[in-house]
């Protein structure tokens, strides 16, 4: 497995859908490739950070109103 | 293994009961749909139209196009995956209103391969967390997302913000599973290209 491949191969990896060979061929790669084990270190940490936090809070009275807003148009027809 | 699997071993869907009883015309059955959905609908219309009026407009467009449409649900897919299908619709139209002199659509922004090929190769040191306060993190993580072109916002939003999964992310935009693998792909490359300016190590004598 070149850089190439791995990177092709990166998001089946991350979203632990690659068979356990293509698995080990990634590990040794990565092994030997600091750049290739960096990108794949970051990456997931990227998908980690984003998982992790509530971006756009919906507050109670935002919650309210919109919930409001959509059933009295729904029921207006 | 038994060929023929007994009847009440396939798990249903809750919403399967609340969508039949909506059909017809339980208006509470609905309202609870409502209830389970509004947030996120709001959610993944301001993720990609990055506008809070324009996303309650469309999650109060969604619902009600969903409402209207009722009957159309033929249940093939699962009733969240074809309300975030309309939102997202609505988002990319509304996108497309705005910005009347560029066209948005799930396919214009994502032929260009800028960004998605890696070149900072620093790691993320000291941990990002220990870098940022929850609020400073925040903003960054906004920034960095709206800065991506909105088809692969979309598709990382849907997937790795909302947890769709791959074939659910395919139905709600109307791609192939291979096209969302390889946009999600390149959007979450050119995310950590992007928030690596942030977060990469520091070389000795450069300030923070």
């Amino acid at each position: 497995m070149n850089c190439t491949d791995l990177l092709s191969q990166l998001g089946d990896y991350l979203d632990g859908q690659l068979s356990e060979e293509l698995r080990a061929e990634v590990r040794s790669h990565t092994a030997g490739c600091e750049h290739c084990r960096v990108v794949l270190n970051t990456t997931h940490q990227t998908i980690e950070i984003y998982k992790g936090q509530e971006l756009y809070e919906v507050s109670p009275e935002l919650r309210e109103r919109l919930h409001n807003a959509i059933m009295a148009k729904c029921l207006k027809k | 293994m038994p060929a023929i699997q007994s009847p009440g071993t396939e798990e249903i869907h809750p919403d399967v009961a609340l969508v039949a009883r909506a059909k017809d015309g339980d208006t509470a059955a609905f309202e609870q749909l409502v209830r389970q959905y509004e947030r996120q609908i709001f959610r993944v219309a301001l993720h990609i139209t990055q506008n809070r009026e324009d996303a309650e407009d469309i999650t109060q467009d969604a619902f009600l196009k969903a409402y209207e449409k009722l009957d159309q649900f033929q249940g093939n897919s699962k009733f969240s995956t074809w309300l975030v299908r309309i939102a997202v619709n609505e988002s990319l139209m509304r996108l497309r209103k705005r910005k009347t002199s560029k066209t948005v659509s799930m396919d214009e922004d994502v032929q260009t391969e800028e960004g998605s090929i890696p070149r900072d190769f620093a790691e993320w040191r000291p941990n990002p967390e220990q870098l940022y306060n929850q609020s400073e993190m925040g903003d960054i993580l906004r920034k960095t997302i709206q800065g991506l072109p909105p088809g692969f916002r979309t598709v990382f939003t849907l997937r790795d913000i909302e947890n769709l999964s791959t074939e659910e992310t395919a139905e709600a935009l109307g791609l192939s599973v291979p096209a969302v693998k390889s946009r999600l792909l390149r959007a979450r490359l050119q995310l950590r290209e992007r928030l690596s300016r942030y977060f990469r190590q520091k070389k000795e004598g450069q300030s923070a």
